[in-house]
């Protein structure tokens, strides 16, 4: 089922983030969000995850079942980079699997160090695999790339692409590179009073296929 | 690495050198003081702590003492964290326990202890004691690491639909870890401070706190003073025993 979003009002005190929003993004597909800061794409990931209440607007298609590559890590501190994926998934995700993964995105060397003393970007590559190998049937990525340079980002991003396993993948990011790494669609998110077209709305954003030749 | 063993063999050469020096006072002002119905020195204080080990009675009255104050203590740490969670996730266990911990706070310890043996007999009095005493402590402490836990990190257990153990292995532990141990070596001082204190009012048969009245009754300095000296020791031992055992369990789980 795609996920369909219908005028979707939020706003922090007198903060309106999102007015009126109406998306729909398909199922088993990468779409990519894109939009400058303070545009209410974290907000919009957040409210589609159930973690931020919506003021009004409705929203269909998100599966019970779901992982996310969050705007921080979230990872536990003390605890080496094979248990933070451990916590995450099913038994039946095997021991061998989760090093293979792991070794899959350059970690080979830390999969046993606390992660508290891996790098940004090591931690990073953590929560990503951490989303892949969990359970569900979307996963949420909120600028999953950060903090990582070209050549591991190229890695992870088709790390992401082999394993997804036909999963909807909703990414939030700035930037044209990573979404041209991913593939997909994107979707441009524009602020309400932007476009005259948008009569004050979030209507304006739009969706289309990521074409290489777009690439600037 | 190294410097971090330095440091630390450089702080307990500091801390034997203290010792050291307030033993050196405290034979100097003995010698000044000429008295040793006032002041006994630290020497025949250490000959009759010696002699007292060589008899049975001193460990059976050791004994004594441990099991009631360390049973008051667990009963606390159990009840303590368990009232904790609670009020962690109910705010009106909270509110309703606030009087009880206020009130067990502010009353002085002697209070407590003569209008408990109007409830109890003497020698299970140390036990509630060590129990009223350390409960506060434990409650205070873990409430304010589970109120203090990372909220993101708990979105992020929602999000993953990770279970109750789970949550406690790698959410909680880590997090209450540093509360739990700050709580259980202050506690354990004061058990064991609040239980002797128990015992000498309450003079239960075969206790610490009956060895250390008949002292201060037949005006025994020395013997007041080596009592002190085993409790003080026997409650530093156990906290530091305790301690090292809770760390290394954590570690375990930490390395699981």
């Amino acid at each position: 089922m795609d996920t369909v979003i219908k005028d979707l009002n939020k706003a922090f005190g007198d903060n309106q983030v999102l007015k009126g929003f109406s998306a729909r993004f398909p199922e088993h597909k990468i779409t990519c969000i894109m939009g400058k800061s303070g545009y209410g794409k974290t907000t919009l990931l957040n409210i589609l995850m159930g973690l931020l209440p919506a003021d009004s607007g409705s929203v269909e298609g998100i599966p019970p079942l779901f992982s996310a590559v969050f705007q921080e890590n979230r990872l536990c501190d003390s605890f080496t980079a094979y248990s933070n994926i451990r916590m995450a998934c099913k038994k039946s995700v095997s021991s061998a699997d989760i090093r293979k993964h792991l070794i899959e995105v350059g970690l080979k060397d830390s999969l046993d160090e606390p992660v508290r003393i891996l790098s940004g970007g090591m931690k990073r590559r953590v929560s990503i695999v951490r989303a892949v190998l969990a359970d569900g049937d979307m996963i949420f990525m909120d600028e999953p790339f950060k903090g990582l340079d070209d050549k591991t980002k190229a890695v992870t991003a088709e790390y992401v692409k082999r394993h997804r396993r036909d999963r909807t993948v909703l990414m939030v990011t700035h930037s044209r590179e990573e979404t041209d790494l991913m593939g997909g669609q994107i979707f441009y998110m524009d602020l309400p009073a932007s476009s005259p077209a948008a009569a004050n709305t979030h209507s304006a954003c739009y969706l289309r296929d990521i074409k290489r030749s777009e690439k600037s | 690495m190294l410097s971090t063993m330095r440091d630390k063999n450089r702080q307990r050469l500091e801390k034997a050198g203290a010792v050291l020096f307030a033993l050196i006072v405290w034979q100097i002002a003995s010698l000044m003081l000429g008295q040793e119905l006032l002041l006994v020195s630290p020497i025949k204080v250490v000959q009759r702590l010696l002699s007292l080990c060589a008899v049975p009675d001193f460990w059976d009255s050791i004994g004594f003492s441990f099991v009631r104050i360390m049973e008051g203590f667990f009963t606390a740490l159990l009840a303590g964290t368990v009232l904790a969670v609670a009020a962690g996730r109910f705010h009106l266990v909270d509110v309703l326990l606030w009087p009880f911990m206020a009130a067990i706070k502010a009353t002085p310890v002697a209070s407590f202890i003569i209008l408990c043996l109007v409830w109890l007999n003497s020698a299970s009095l140390s036990v509630f004691i060590a129990f009223l005493m350390v409960l506060p402590i434990i409650y205070t402490n873990m409430l304010e690491g589970i109120t203090n836990t990372d909220k993101k990190l708990l979105e992020m257990a929602d999000v993953f639909h990770i279970g109750l153990f789970r949550r406690i292995h790698y959410i909680y532990l880590p997090q209450l870890m540093p509360y739990f141990l700050a709580a259980c070596s202050v506690s354990l001082g004061l058990a064991w401070k609040s239980g002797i204190a128990a015992e000498v009012i309450g003079i239960p048969d075969g206790s610490i706190g009956e060895k250390l009245y008949k002292a201060k009754l037949y005006l025994n300095s020395t013997d007041l003073f080596a009592w002190t000296v085993a409790i003080v020791v026997v409650s530093i031992v156990v906290e530091k025993l305790f301690l090292m055992i809770i760390r290394r369990i954590y570690r375990r789980l930490e390395a699981s």
